[in-house]
């Protein structure tokens, strides 16, 4: 909610300081880290080059992490989207590559699928009340074992030129065309979480499910809706991860589960602080892979990667934490 | 073991014969002052060993300040003394300190964990305990086993707390709390004391019976049980004496021996000399807005209500006798509930067709009794709260129109006097007064029909209480109807045009006119929980 800075002004003189800091600490942490490496490889780092290839190969790392927040914010865990992905990418691979089906098909199809996955979701975890936790680790393993039986766990590249042209062909400000993709879907669900009835129903069913339903909003409706958004996305992320590969990789998909949550409890600290929220997101995203790719460049062995995602998250949420003192976690 | 009325004045010591006894239990002026108020005041008792002692008082007569000093919660003002065995215990009484001595509590939700079986939970202090090395399960089974044989209890130790009847439950729960009191005794060679409140509302007759054995059993071995209770039956049944409170101060005590029905209303209720004359003399009529019919649930027997129009309507009775679910049934908030429900001249519908959402639609409003779990959300915003029902409202163009929304918010909180009144604070930043002004100006806001309310002054000061008295008589004068279902008195009396009591899930009496004072629904209550005609066929809980 955009507003609620806004509003304190005029009944309330005094700001919140810490407050305000803590809504762009993140990204006043990511310019100095951009800093570090600069004066660290002197070069190469700061071009934008570098940048720009970063900004598109994070396309669908933050592609997932917004389909995780809209589930969170409803209250549900989605561990799946990782191997929704890659089902996702798979299944480009082995309609377009093997079975030769036009790839405007093959999008449709493999969107229609995420859907699939996320109505199968909602029927184990709203009708059948099943902990979200369980089912989506459950599917998890379940579209993994699919994705290696369908593609004989193989890599499957040569697909179709247009959607890596659409990917990373095609480019603007030097940017590839992926990036853009995450940004407009960050502003889509930016427009749906603050300035949509829907957002304020998700954010109710997520924080208060009796008091949501008591005041006759459907909590069940809106969390199927969530669970479904949320494969959807996770698909896209998908056809988005193919088109940056070029190819269909069936297990790579699932190192992204990691980052893209920790992309999305660490946005929450940030830019509407407290609240799972696209713009953040996007902003832990990007911080996390200037990390990833300064110390990469620094020939900093790869287990080290793992150690900077991991850490940055809890520390992130740590310090969150302490700034609100006693004031109860929003997040969990 | 029955105990005569005098021995609490009469030395022991002088008895040729008798065991010397000492109180168990023995407070002297208690008191405690919250602000300004004295919630207890000078409050004085002796429980002796192997007595069963009820405690009786209405709600806010101080019952629940003395048993939250007893377990340590409070700190009660200086002067009060405690003694337990002729051991001065010091107050507040320390976290452990209860334990130690050999007191044990069971309160109304019993504290058992639903979901671990019955000797994870006998055994829970046992279990739990540090520097145990090994935890022997067949030695643990067998001490649940004993623990359950000796009150004659035949439930299998391996058995899930959640499968067992609500009367095992409570069972349990004092067979645990007995333990408790007899490991401390083991130390101290001294008596112990279980405290039970309210243990009995829920249950059938029959597990009353059982209960009640149950607590002769604890008192056969010469330990002692503090009773509350608001059934006066079944206080009279099992207490040798007992203690009433009433706003505070020590009404009176009485041995059962010379308790009446009658006395002990009368001294739970208190009758003042000149009766306040009633706000209404004359009972109002109002057409008929509402019309329940063969409203029930698990609470509930099928009971037939109506609600006038412009009319403020209160419901009430004794704790577990079924007023409290009619706001949420109709307003379809329950499941497992039937009836049929007639909106003035409409067509009637059943009230399984009603789900909050079609009851919005309808009109009617529900502000629930349970703040921070169903009425409103402490970690979102004022605003967000306020218009919850109506955020489609404020969608215009494409667009939340959030800056009119807080425009609005602030109005509104300027109107209801929420301080302080900035809508983009979060609803935990205000005090539950003002917190309950947020949620009832989002209903009222929305002008409903039929505003159902429960509790709707709990843990509100005394202040807002008055402005929220306000803001529902002038919306019944400008036409709203309104069901407020209640435990407080003071508060029906004070607001409402006709009163509904409640027993045993039924409708025992109306109340309008000249009796709707203070003192006139306080003893409908008691009245009407009296001797029931046919008490045994009558089952508590359908």
């Amino acid at each position: 909610m955009t507003d609620t800075v806004k509003s304190t002004s005029p009944t309330k003189p005094s700001v919140n300081y810490a407050r305000q800091f803590e809504r762009v600490a993140l990204l006043l942490v990511w310019a100095l880290t951009i800093v570090l490496f600069s004066f660290l490889i002197p070069n190469n780092f700061l071009n934008w080059g570098n940048f720009s290839i970063m900004f598109a190969s994070y396309a669908p790392a933050a592609l997932l992490a917004l389909a995780i927040i809209i589930p969170l914010t409803a209250g549900d865990y989605d561990l799946s989207v990782g191997a929704t992905l890659t089902l996702s990418a798979s299944t480009i691979g082995v309609l377009n590559v093997w079975q030769q089906m036009p790839i405007g098909w093959v999008l449709v199809i493999v969107l229609l699928m995420g859907l699939g996955v996320g109505l199968f979701h909602s029927l184990f975890i709203i009708y059948f009340r099943v902990p979200s936790l369980v089912v989506t680790l459950g599917s998890t393993s379940l579209m993994s074992g699919i994705v290696q039986w369908i593609t004989n766990s193989s890599t499957i590249g040569g697909i179709d030129n247009s959607l890596i042209m659409a990917a990373v062909g095609y480019r603007l400000f030097g940017i590839p065309y992926a990036f853009y993709y995450a940004l407009g879907a960050a502003l889509i669900m930016w427009y749906i979480f603050d300035f949509m009835p829907l957002g304020r129903r998700l954010l109710f069913v997520g924080r208060g499910r009796e008091v949501a339903r008591l005041n006759g909003i459907s909590v069940n409706k809106v969390r199927v809706g969530a669970l479904c958004m949320s494969a959807v996305l996770a698909s896209a992320a998908g056809i988005l991860y193919a088109g940056v590969l070029g190819s269909a990789d069936p297990y790579s998909g699932l190192n992204y589960l990691l980052p893209a949550f920790a992309a999305a409890f660490l946005g929450a600290t940030t830019i509407q602080p407290g609240r799972f929220n696209p713009w953040g997101t996007i902003v832990a995203v990007y911080f996390l892979a200037t990390g990833i790719t300064g110390l990469s460049m620094l020939g900093i062995p790869l287990w080290v990667t793992n150690v900077f995602n991991g850490g940055a998250l809890i520390l992130a949420v740590t310090i969150s934490q302490i700034t609100r003192g006693r004031e109860a976690s929003d997040i969990g | 073991m029955i105990k005569q009325p005098d021995q609490s004045t009469q030395d022991p010591a002088t008895r040729p014969g008798a065991r010397p006894v000492l109180p168990v239990l023995s407070v002297a002026n208690l008191s405690k002052s919250f602000g300004g108020a004295k919630a207890l005041n000078n409050v004085s008792f002796d429980v002796m060993s192997g007595e069963v002692h009820g405690l009786l008082g209405k709600n806010g007569s101080g019952k629940s300040t003395l048993v939250k000093i007893l377990a340590g919660f409070h700190a009660p003002d200086e002067g009060g003394t405690l003694h337990f065995n002729g051991e001065q215990v010091q107050l507040p009484l320390k976290a452990g300190e209860g334990r130690r001595l050999g007191m044990a509590f069971v309160h109304q939700n019993l504290g058992l964990v639903p979901s671990l079986t019955v000797l994870e939970n006998l055994r829970l202090a046992e279990l739990t305990k540090d520097g145990k090395a090994f935890i022997s399960w067949s030695a643990e089974k067998a001490a649940a086993r004993q623990a359950l044989t000796r009150f004659g209890l035949e439930i299998d130790p391996a058995e899930r707390v959640d499968r067992l009847t609500p009367v095992q439950r409570a069972l349990l729960a004092i067979v645990r709390a007995f333990e408790e009191i007899e490991a401390a005794r083991a130390i101290t060679g001294k008596p112990g004391l279980v405290l039970l409140d309210e243990p009995t509302p829920f249950l059938p007759a029959s597990g009353v019976a059982q209960l009640f054995e149950l607590v002769r059993s604890i008192t056969a071995l010469g330990s002692s049980v503090i009773f509350i209770s608001h059934d006066i039956d079944e206080v009279m049944e099992i207490t040798d004496r007992i203690t009433v409170l009433r706003d505070g101060e020590q009404s009176g005590e009485l041995a059962r021996a010379d308790a009446t029905h009658e006395k002990i209303v009368e001294m739970i209720v208190g009758r003042s000399i000149s009766r306040q004359p009633s706000r209404k003399p004359v009972a109002a009529s109002f057409p008929v807005y509402a019309r329940f019919e063969a409203l029930s649930d698990k609470m509930l027997q099928p009971s037939d209500l109506h609600v006038g129009k412009g009319e403020i309507l209160g419901l009430t009775g004794l704790i577990g006798s079924g007023y409290e679910e009619v706001p949420y049934l109709a307003f379809g908030a329950r499941s497992g509930a039937s009836g049929t429900i007639t909106i003035e001249d409409g067509a009637p519908f059943a009230q399984s067709m009603l789900n909050p959402a079609a009851a919005i639609e309808r009109g009617f409003a529900l502000l629930p009794g349970d703040r921070h779990g169903e009425s409103g959300v402490d970690s979102l915003s004022i605003v967000d709260n306020m218009f919850l029902p109506d955020i489609g409202r404020f969608f215009k163009n494409g667009f939340m129109r959030n800056r009119a929304m807080v425009r609005e918010a602030r109005e509104l909180g300027a109107e209801y006097e929420v301080r302080p009144n900035d809508p983009g604070l979060k609803l935990s930043a205000l005090s539950g007064g003002n917190a309950q002004k947020v949620l009832i100006a989002r209903w009222m806001n929305r002008s409903p029909l039929l505003l159902l309310l429960d509790e709707p002054t709990q843990g509100v000061d005394v202040g807002t209480r008055q402005q929220i008295f306000a803001a529902l008589r002038k919306a019944a004068s400008e036409g709203m109807s309104i069901i407020c279902a209640s435990s407080e008195a003071e508060q029906l009396a004070e607001i409402c045009d006709r009163v509904l009591v409640f027993a045993r899930g039924r409708i025992c009496d109306e109340i309008t006119g000249e009796r709707l004072t203070k003192e006139g629904i306080s003893e409908a209550c008691y009245v009407s929980a009296g001797p029931a005609p046919n008490m045994t066929s009558t089952p508590r809980v359908a």
